[in-house]
């Protein structure tokens, strides 16, 4: 009777046919109101595209015009008795239609740059993706072992959180012209830029994660015999492994929305580069489709990682449920064979 | 039901000459003038307070005793997971001064560890040691089969149920050949039960292996079913109220919970751990429910 459940119930989950309705809705919504103040020519619409100039010297064909600007016009032309101009109401130039936006996902690509040297969609998209990678792996190569000394050892975490938990409110963005200044204006300031927003809190959030660990794990360990370095190795760290995994996905998400704040240090590259170019040329459904291919590639990262979480750690997929009940129908009740256990007579 | 029971202190010839030839082995673990005071915000809180004892070769002993009155505290000192403020403890003529090999631990709580299957689980203590891996996974598929989980040697411990992992946890302790076995309730969080299956694995263990068992637990049946002899405990301070030589002849089975000796000794128990049971639940609650009664008409 799940479907006659509330759809409101505090920490309570729902169907899975629900869960698919709202995840689908919560695309439809935003989606759905651009539509509708894209294709219903009474909704919002401020401009008026004009088809007849008519008389009015200045206007031109195709161009968009306010539409208090247009009726003033026509009211001048009227009361002169000259030809009027017509037109259709018309949005912005800036909030092209959906359809536009889809065209332009694959006109992108196919356009070639308008000056020759230019990278191309593609190649803009490589460089930042390239940018993010390194800026993500400088900082975990440091990050990761650091946070988990951190949550491990007392001395790591006074040492150096109270610093790192200062640093980290210093935005990233106001180190761009110290980053230019040390590291010159291609690549490297980029790549800081997306280390610093991503390294403080890699350290806090993997020292927690290393700290949130059973220390009965580690104390069984130890009554096991296991010396300081193999409880790090053997213990802390295979026993964080999918929490951290989780987290690592959520700070990569973090450095990707440093991405654009990055590329625009030094000389402007990658996807960053073809935003602005394309609205300076007020080609905005590919500024668009720039943008929502940035969420697209962060998404489908995640989820190809979350996928693949799922493989690397398969004890953390074995629920007593299914896998036993499967043992249990293979074997039977546990064997006990070893010891025939005593009966106890009520 | 009137029966008149035996003295708790009464021994059978049999079970006297069991004590007698229990007490002439070799100590094992001597504990001397251990005290353990924690300092907390609001004060000392003396755990510990002056306890001696010694138990022999393949002894078992229970540690009973209400609640916070150390056990834990006792049996982690032992372990070398804490620290005596005082005093010392010798296993086999060795000062322990932390973990180590020589004595295993189980938990109340379950501390398999989650990423390992149950063989890789029991291979751990053994890896650490530097024994080499083929010889490890022999050695644990031995433990393995003698807990009786041979089916389950590639399990993960989230698959198994409660029981199951206690046993997969005293396999592991015992892989590394201890001379102690540490055991802090651990079938506190077993259903009755299971709880009585994994007392008759134990027993049955216990007597196929050379091995010393310290059993913490809050059960007084379990106490005196498989214990030589009860340490009891009392708060505040954690004093070694009295040391009980169980006088219930071995090998034991649940017949003899109705035995004489049983519960003689059990009733002695009751009346050193709950000395003012009755009083205590007269009072309060009962109170309270007539005001409330009261309000209500
Ligand atoms: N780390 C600690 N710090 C302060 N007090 C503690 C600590 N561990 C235990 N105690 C105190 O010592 C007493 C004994 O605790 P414990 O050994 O856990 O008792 P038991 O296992 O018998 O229930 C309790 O009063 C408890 O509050
Ligand atoms: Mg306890």
């Amino acid at each position: 009777m799940a479907s006659k459940s509330k759809w409101f119930a505090i920490r309570k989950e729902l169907s899975s046919k629900r869960r698919l309705i709202l995840t689908v809705f919560s695309f439809l919504i935003p989606i759905g109101t651009w539509c509708a103040v894209s294709y219903v020519p009474w909704l919002w619409h401020p401009m008026i595209e004009i088809e007849d100039t008519g008389d009015v010297s200045y206007f031109r064909e195709g161009r968009l015009v306010k539409k208090e600007v247009f009726e003033n016009e026509n009211e001048i032309m009227a009361s002169t008795g000259k030809r009027l101009a017509s037109g259709k109401r018309a949005n912005p130039v800036f909030l092209p239609a959906p359809h536009e936006v889809v065209n332009a996902f694959y006109a992108a690509f196919t356009t070639p740059p308008r000056r020759r040297g230019e990278p191309w969609l593609h190649e803009s998209l490589w460089h930042s993706i390239q940018i993010i990678f390194w800026g993500f792996a400088v900082s975990s190569f440091f990050g990761v072992p650091l946070g988990i000394l951190c949550g491990s050892y007392a001395v790591f975490s006074r040492l150096h959180e109270p610093f790192v938990e200062f640093f980290r409110y210093l935005p990233a963005p106001a180190f761009g012209a110290l980053a230019v200044a040390i590291l010159g204006i291609h690549d490297p300031p980029k790549i800081a830029i997306i280390f610093i927003g991503t390294f403080f809190q890699q350290i806090l959030v993997i020292s927690n994660t290393t700290r949130k660990l059973d220390v009965a794990l580690i104390e069984a360990a130890q009554t096991l015999g296991a010396k300081p370095i193999q409880l790090l190795t053997r213990v802390v760290v295979p026993g964080i492994l999918p929490d951290l995994y989780k987290d690592m996905r959520i700070l990569l998400g973090w450095a990707w929305t440093y991405l654009i704040v990055a590329e625009l240090v030094g000389t402007m590259t990658g996807i960053t580069w073809f935003i602005y170019q394309q609205s300076k040329y007020r080609i905005y459904e590919n500024v668009y489709a720039a943008i929502i291919m940035i969420g697209i590639i962060g998404l489908s990262t995640d989820l190809f990682l979350a996928w693949l979480g799922k493989h690397l750690f398969p004890w953390t997929q074995t629920k007593q449920s299914k896998v036993s009940q499967f043992l249990y129908r293979l074997f039977g009740p546990v064997n006990q064979t070893a010891f025939a256990p005593v009966k106890v007579e009520a | 039901m009137n029966v008149e029971l035996p003295h708790y202190t009464d021994q059978t010839p049999e079970v006297k000459k069991r004590f007698d030839e229990l007490k002439s082995r070799k100590v094992i673990l001597d504990i001397q003038n251990l005290n353990r005071v924690f300092e907390t915000g609001d004060g000392e809180v003396v755990a510990l307070k002056n306890i001696n004892f010694k138990a022999y070769r393949r002894e078992f002993v229970c540690v009973v005793g209400p609640s916070g009155c150390g056990k834990s505290t006792f049996i982690r000192i032992l372990a070398g997971l804490d620290e005596p403020t005082s005093g010392q403890v010798l296993v086999d003529g060795n000062s322990v001064s932390g973990p180590g090999p020589d004595r295993g631990m189980v938990f109340q709580r379950y501390t398999l560890f989650p990423w390992l299957t149950v063989k890789q689980n029991v291979m751990f203590g053994l890896e650490m040691s530097n024994h080499s891996k083929t010889e490890s996974e022999s050695q644990a598929l031995q433990w393995i089969d003698l807990v009786g989980l041979e089916k389950f040697a590639n399990a993960y411990p989230d698959q198994l149920s409660g029981g199951m992992r206690q046993r997969v946890a005293i396999a592991r302790a015992l892989a590394n050949r201890p001379r102690i076995l540490l055991m802090d309730e651990p079938f506190g969080a077993l259903d009755a039960q299971t709880r009585c299956q994994m007392q008759s694995y134990l027993m049955q263990i216990w007597r196929n292996v050379d091995i010393t068992i310290v059993f913490i637990t809050h059960d007084l049946d379990e106490s005196l079913y498989l214990a030589d002899r009860v340490l009891v405990l009392k708060a505040n301070p954690g004093e070694v109220q009295e040391i009980i030589e169980v006088p219930v002849p071995r090998p034991r089975n649940p017949d003899q919970f109705v035995s004489p000796e049983f519960l003689a000794t059990k009733k002695h128990l009751d009346t050193l751990i709950h000395p003012q049971d009755d009083e205590e639940k007269d009072d309060l609650p009962i109170m309270r429910m007539t005001n409330v009664g009261d309000e209500v008409e």
